[in-house]
């Protein structure tokens, strides 16, 4: 099982923050892998918000193919930094060349695009790099997206992060997420590495998904080209997500409703009743049935934390104002916020969905049962 | 017969029939039972000669002969009263001295039951015992990684859905405009498919609606039963029962016209409409009821005179093409109940299916498709259409579920499947594979014929004279001196019995799969097969 942690801040914190709470989780998790997610992102890419980051490993050739790439489709380089590293990588972590992280500048050509044709140019190019470095394994491709950076590899999390020197001033950030990865079904490969990313939406799982398959295939088969890869069973559920926010167009009050809905019974007592019934009856195809525990963060940088229906998984949500913390355990949440009112951790049970909004101020609890609110 | 005497081509002895009387005189109390209870008069009372030979001690008298008789019984070879297996004369032989055993070479009867040039007609199964489905395997076990759920403790909620689904966001967008959304049913996946009032008993019928309405109402299982073509009685169809019929008109369209004038007096909407192209047991052949059981109830609901063989056209006659079927009849069906009510055809299962998907899935009224493979049972068929015609199910519905998933439309469609499930007994194993190659739900019949009411026919071609009204348990016939041996409460019992048991042998596939919140259509990755073709043609795990 997975070790997973969020942190959201109104300071910037360091990336270690979080590995440093991973290690403490460390029983949980056998060093096979680390991913993070940095968003509202501090240094250099504080006045850099607007414009779309990459986040990738390439190997030499592979930074050239992305420089031809990039260049013929109009794309500058505004910012970038390169994460040099020791000769010789410790024990279990590959060599690398390069760890890229890349501000672009949108291409001319894009100018009088909407955001929303532009959110669909930043999927479509990262696609078509991340098939490019498929070819000859030359680009592993995160993220390109504005205000955002993401850096996977294998290995111990707390050794990788020495590694990469990752408490550097340029990588803090106020929402930060990361896993510990226990590799449990397939071969290691990056892209199986959480948490995942897609459109701003980014998400991270313990557990397996029994229902992957049935899931992939509805996803697959929804027309949109982002909802690929699927090298993780965990993938699902950040494309899902996604889906229920961009295609439905419903607030993360109504993910858990597609991904764990209530029971017939207690939807005949819902105040939104019919609305559900029809949520559940189209959405089926995405119900999830296994012991899931879901972290992710919206595009608006809200943190959230959902259980499967059965609440098979721990997890826990506390904080303070200004600075909160989602934890697989108690110890990892008390490595990052040691100085908040226990009493308020709040563990979510099979009903909640639990988030914290930009502001910080304070964590939400928002029950199945309740009424949703719905657009209008 | 004598030596010499004269023989025929057809003339047959015990050893060429199929089955073979075993009688022991020494146990035998000739009370006469079993010659009674024979449904095809296969046995009579023999009389037999003996000749005892009579030898005394000493040279006096010379050995001699005594002639007597004895009775028994007697096993006729005539084809017309060859016996069928059925076995009732051992159930009712007080001293079992009585019992019919299965010839150990194939039959020489095959070759001469077409006298006067009509072939044989029968009912039950296609009389091959394999079953592909039997041996597929559920092998994703959840272990350790994730952990197994608790089949009699957790919550489970195993419901299907019987209707269009729309995707999502058509659905939501109509929702909110308050347009019209193609009414769905939430039903349980094990349906009781398609068996008419006439095909079966009177007390069947009556015993598996009694089934139904208790699983309904006292229990919470939303199951549903198909009324075949043959109409539903008309206090039923004024009932608040209605609700847990599915209504099917097929070409005969038998019963239609007391349904029609119901109409004004319903109190419920029926679950569903299906409308039948065609029956995995008879593929492109219509229903048959043959006139043995055409009695003046039976003729009064179809609207027919009594005792006349009512065979159903293949086809619908008032259509000539697909579209004509699927635009015109599915739309007036629909019309007919203010498009409240789900209307679906069922086929046969065939190479062609897929046609008629995508034709379906074009068609925003089509509920639904069924598919009944070439094991489904049937009522009367000839032989030669039960044994030789007709598509395996599985591969059929798993063909059928990746084509919809290609299109996008999984589950919008929903897929039943029918035809052998549970022919060895393996009902939910059997079902569960069925769902997880593509399935929404299975329906059955047979199986419940054996299962509640002790129906006895088999794939080795036991007892299957369904077609002739003489089931010697009453479950197909409509003499009331047979189908009297039934009891409907009993039936009623079974029913639940079946279907309290099959749900939780479900929960204790899906369970160990991590799967209690929806049912597992489509988890292929779930099963396996020791075939490796078949594992290739059905695109699941090959294992052994």
């Amino acid at each position: 099982m997975c070790r997973l942690l969020a942190v959201t801040s109104k300071e910037l914190q360091s990336p270690m923050l979080a590995v440093r709470a991973l290690d403490v989780m460390r029983e949980g998790h056998d060093g096979s892998g680390v991913g993070l997610f940095l968003s509202d992102l501090g240094g250099p890419f504080e006045d850099l918000k607007g414009v779309p980051i990459l986040s990738g490993i390439f190997t030499k050739g592979g930074l050239e193919r992305l420089d031809g790439f990039m260049t013929e489709s109009g794309f500058k380089i505004k910012y970038e930094i390169f994460i040099k590293v020791p000769k010789t990588p410790p024990p279990g972590v590959p060599k690398r060349d390069t760890y890229l992280i890349r501000a672009y500048e949108y291409p001319e050509s894009w100018k009088g695009l909407s955001e929303t044709e532009k959110h669909h140019g930043l999927m479509l190019t990262r696609l078509k790099l991340r098939q490019m470095g498929e070819e000859n394994e030359e680009m592993i491709v995160f993220s390109f997206w504005p205000d955002v950076i993401m850096i996977k590899e294998i290995g111990d999390p707390l050794t990788v992060a020495e590694y990469l020197n990752l408490d550097r001033e340029e990588l803090y950030a106020r929402v930060i997420m990361a896993q510990g990865r226990q590799n449990t079904n397939y071969a290691i490969n990056l892209y199986a590495c959480h948490p995942f990313f897609i459109q701003g939406v980014a998400t991270m799982t313990n557990g397996e998904n029994t229902a992957f398959v049935p899931i992939r295939e509805f996803l697959m088969s929804r027309g949109f080209p982002g909802y690929v890869g699927y090298q993780s069973d965990s993938e699902v559920f950040t494309h899902i997500l996604h889906y229920t926010l961009t295609r439905l167009k419903l607030g993360i009050e109504a993910y858990k409703h597609v991904i764990t809905p209530l029971r017939d019974e207690d939807l005949e007592q819902h105040p939104n009743g019919r609305f559900l019934k029809h949520l559940k009856r189209t959405c089926r195809r995405l119900i999830i049935d296994g012991p899931n525990c879901v972290m992710g963060c919206l595009p608006d940088k809200t943190l959230f934390l959902v259980q499967d229906r059965k609440k098979l998984r721990p997890g826990v949500v506390g904080g303070r104002p200004g600075l909160y913390a989602i934890s697989s355990e108690m110890c990892g949440l008390d490595a990052v916020v040691p100085d908040r009112d226990r009493s308020k951790d709040f563990q979510p049970m099979y009903l909640d969905t639990a988030f914290i909004r930009p502001d910080r101020q304070e964590v939400h609890i928002c029950r199945q049962t309740e009424e949703l609110p719905l657009p209008h | 017969m004598s030596s010499n005497g004269r023989i025929t081509p057809s003339s047959l002895s015990i050893k060429d029939l199929p089955w073979q009387i075993h009688w022991d005189k020494e146990r035998c109390s000739l009370c006469g039972r079993c010659t009674a209870v024979c449904p095809v008069h296969a046995i009579e009372l023999g009389v037999h000669r003996l000749r005892l030979v009579q030898t005394t001690l000493g040279l006096k008298e010379a050995p001699s002969n005594v002639y007597g008789v004895y009775y028994g019984i007697r096993q006729k070879t005539d084809p017309a009263h060859a016996c069928v297996g059925c076995g009732m004369c051992n159930l009712v032989c007080p001293n079992d001295c009585i019992i019919p055993y299965r010839s150990d070479e194939a039959d020489k009867l095959r070759y001469h039951i077409d006298r006067g040039g009509q072939p044989r007609r029968r009912g039950g199964r296609r009389n091959v015992p394999a079953n592909i489905l039997d041996r597929i395997k559920f092998i994703r076990i959840s272990m350790l990684t994730d952990p197994a759920l608790d089949a009699g403790r957790h919550e489970f909620e195993l419901r299907t859905l019987l209707g269009r689904v729309l995707p999502p966001e058509e659905n939501l967008k109509l929702l909110r405009e308050e347009g019209w959304i193609p009414p769905v049913r939430e039903i349980y996946p094990l349906i009781i498919g398609s068996m008419s009032f006439g095909a079966l008993s009177p007390t069947m019928w009556e015993g598996l609606q009694m089934g139904v309405a208790y699983l309904n109402e006292e229990l919470g299982m939303p199951v549903r039963m198909c009324t075949g073509e043959g109409g539903c009685p008309p206090r039923l169809l004024r009932s608040r029962f209605l609700k847990y019929v599915i209504l099917q008109i097929a070409s005969g369209y038998f019963g239609w016209d007391e349904i029609i004038h119901a109409l004004p007096e319903m109190k419920e909407d029926p679950c569903a409409i299906e409308i039948k192209y065609g029956q995995g047991a008879k593929p492109g052949d219509g229903g048959l009821l043959m006139w043995h059981k055409v009695n003046k109830l039976i003729a009064s609901i179809r609207g027919v005179p009594p005792r006349v063989s009512l065979p159903s056209p293949p086809t619908h006659q008032t259509k000539y093409s697909i579209e004509e079927s699927v635009a015109k009849m599915i739309q007036s069906m629909y019309m007919a109940w203010g498009f409240r009510v789900p209307v679906y055809p069922k086929i046969s299962g065939t190479s062609t299916a897929l046609a008629v998907l995508n034709n379906l899935t074009r068609n925003p009224y089509a509920a639904a498709l069924a598919i009944d493979g070439e094991d489904g049972g049937t009522g009367a068929a000839y032989n030669v259409s039960m044994d030789h015609m007709g598509h395996p199910i599985a591969s059929n519905i798993r063909d059928c579920y990746l084509n919809l998933v290609k299109l996008g439309r999984q589950n919008e469609i929903p897929l039943f499947a029918a035809g052998g499930v549970g022919k060895h007994g393996n009902l939910a194993a059997n079902a569960a594979s069925l769902i997880m190659l593509g399935a929404s739900g299975v329906q059955i019949g047979k199986y419940l014929m054996q299962a509640a009411a002790g129906c006895l026919g088999s794939e080795s071609d036991r007892c299957n004279i369904c077609n002739i009204g003489l089931c010697p348990k009453g479950i197909t016939s409509q003499d009331p001196r047979l189908y009297r041996r039934l009891d409907p409460e009993e039936v009623a019992e079974r029913v639940v019995d079946v279907f309290l048991s099959f749900d939780t042998e479900l929960r204790k596939i899906v369970a160990p799969l991590g799967r209690s919140t929806s049912l597992p259509i489509g988890m292929s990755d779930a099963i396996g097969i020791d075939d490796q073709a078949a594992a290739e043609r059905l695109q699941i795990k090959y294992v052994v």
